[in-house]
């Protein structure tokens, strides 16, 4: 197994406070690996990291070559896709809009559109609003909407931020069905962050607990599941 | 009867004119939140560029083009040199920037060209248009570009991939860098489009306000109100909102009392300040709620 990406040491920085203290973890190509930790740990804060949305030190490699000191917008062309927290939805544009700006990097304009089509294949009531403004939709579909926009990069990796944010416990079992699918049959890697604990170890294959800017644990997702020390003292159920 | 549609097609004219400045102030309001004053000024500079070339025996059109490019050109300099730098800084020190910057070009203006008032040709003419006593040919020409131009923006911003980047950037910039998006240049491209959308309101009012340094202050103005009219947060608001002002303020000069030429201007103050009083974001626009 080849690894894709390898953070080495990193730490970041919110003006002089300083939020991640020497953090290290890897993700393998392929898997779907989560980051797990209670409010404040720096699990949305490594994520941004990694797409240099904040000031930070140390190394960040994916497939081999450092991402340190490139721009966002040329991080995203080496196929790493980030679904922010919040979503990030573009509220005033349609839904059809929102997914031809997840491939607005991409040349093939013919791929572009059996890729939509392919989206409205997983995502079916993107289909039904698709020329509806994309702020209209419920917290769940502007997920969807969020996921879909993402996989048109056709990213080798997503990085996705609390998925499970404000959505029903059935929409997010529904969300989390297709994670796994898109990982399996699309072959892109996943680094999810979630508070959901339970639900993020059931779906991934590898997992880090972080504590205040720390990696504190690190293993098979099982393992940690049923790991009940582990599950009482920073998982929290 | 005739003079009430004489008016009304003559302000629909010069409400196309205010039409481009107001989309030109909201172009660079979306991409920066900052209102351009200098945005009348730089299309002035640009309309003295044109004549300049047509001085030096360019026929009009080539000058048109020529100077559609300096100014397209000009605006990305501006940005790049000027507001890139600025980006983050408060909203007083963008303010003097913007007077620095209008202070700038008007005065080298007069350098270049000094304060003389000069006339400014037409391509179109200026007899009555198909024979009518309504409207002239230069007003319907000045009618005929700002409906071609609009029509162009339109099919730009809907139907093309760097149209919906630009917009992408504008609405929310953080999610257009994600998805790959340099917002920082689809910032100054829209810099380089609204410099030279002005710049055609400036070629095609000179003929009616005359060349000089000053000629587009009344104008900007107009612009703003059109722009706060119809709401800053919408071009499409704020192109009938110019056109609607240019309407209104023919009408309340020919129809109100004691109003006429020279208390045009100040109603199109009284009209900005009560469109902010009673409808903050303007007919068309949207409400921001920001959280503090």
């Amino acid at each position: 197994m080849t690894t894709l990406l390898n953070v080495k040491d990193l730490r970041a920085y919110y003006g002089q406070v300083q939020a991640l203290h020497g953090l290290s973890f890897s993700l393998n190509e392929g898997s779907l690996t989560t980051l797990l930790g209670a409010n404040g740990a720096g699990k949305t804060t490594t994520l941004r990291a990694i797409c240099n949305m904040v000031r930070s030190t140390g190394a960040i490699e994916f497939d081999g070559k450092p991402l340190n000191n490139r721009s966002t917008e040329n991080i995203v062309r080496f196929g790493i896709a980030h679904v922010p927290q919040g979503r990030g939805t573009f509220t005033t544009m349609t839904v059809e809009e929102n997914l031809q700006l997840g491939a607005i990097t991409r040349k093939d304009s013919a791929g572009i559109v059996s890729d939509i089509e392919r989206m409205y294949a997983h995502f079916p009531v993107l289909k039904q609003r698709h020329t509806q403004q994309a702020g209209t939709l419920s917290g769940g579909e502007q997920q969807m909407l969020a996921v879909a926009r993402a996989l048109m990069l056709r990213p080798r990796l997503m990085l996705l931020d609390e998925p499970s944010f404000g959505l029903a416990p059935l929409v997010v079992r529904d969300l989390f069905g297709i994670l796994g699918k898109i990982n399996r049959e699309d072959k892109v890697s996943i680094l999810v962050v979630e508070q959901n604990a339970q639900l993020a170890l059931e779906l991934a294959d590898q997992a880090y607990v972080i504590e205040t800017g720390r990696i504190v644990m690190s293993g098979n997702a099982k393992d940690i599941a049923n790991n009940e020390e582990i599950r009482k003292s920073y998982l929290g159920y | 009867m005739e003079l009430f549609t004489n008016q009304v097609l003559a302000g629909i004219a010069t409400g196309a004119i205010y039409a481009c400045m107001a989309l030109a102030v909201v172009m660079i309001y979306q991409a920066i939140d900052h209102l351009n004053f200098a945005q009348g000024e730089m299309a002035m500079f640009a309309t003295f560029v044109s004549w300049q070339l047509m001085q030096w025996g360019v026929p009009y059109w080539g000058a048109f083009v020529i100077t559609l490019v300096f100014a397209f050109v000009g605006g990305v300099a501006i940005e790049r040199i000027l507001f890139k730098p600025l980006a983050k800084a408060p909203v007083l020190t963008n303010v003097a920037g913007f007077i620095a910057l209008f202070a700038i070009i008007n005065s080298s203006a007069g350098l270049i060209w000094d304060f003389t008032i000069k006339q400014y040709p037409t391509p179109f003419g200026s007899s009555p248009f198909l024979g009518s006593q309504l409207i002239s040919t230069h007003q319907a020409g000045m009618i005929g570009v700002t409906v071609l131009l609009l029509i162009g923006l339109y099919f730009f911003f809907q139907y093309t991939r760097i149209g919906l980047a630009m917009r992408a950037a504008a609405s929310v910039p953080e999610s257009a860098r994600l998805v790959g998006i340099n917002t920082s240049w689809m910032i100054a491209l829209g810099w380089g489009m609204a410099s030279a959308i002005g710049a055609i309101a400036g070629m095609l009012i000179a003929p009616v306000v005359f060349l000089e340094p000053n000629m587009m202050g009344g104008v900007l103005i107009y612009g703003f109100a059109a722009a706060v009219l119809g709401g800053l947060t919408s071009p499409f608001g704020a192109v009938v909102g110019g056109f609607l002002m240019g309407i209104f303020e023919n009408l309340a000069g020919t129809y109100i009392p004691g109003v006429g030429n020279e208390l045009k201007l100040p109603i199109a103050l009284a009209l900005i300040i009560s469109v902010l009083v009673v409808k903050p974001a303007g007919l068309f626009g949207r409400h921001i709620v920001k959280r503090v």
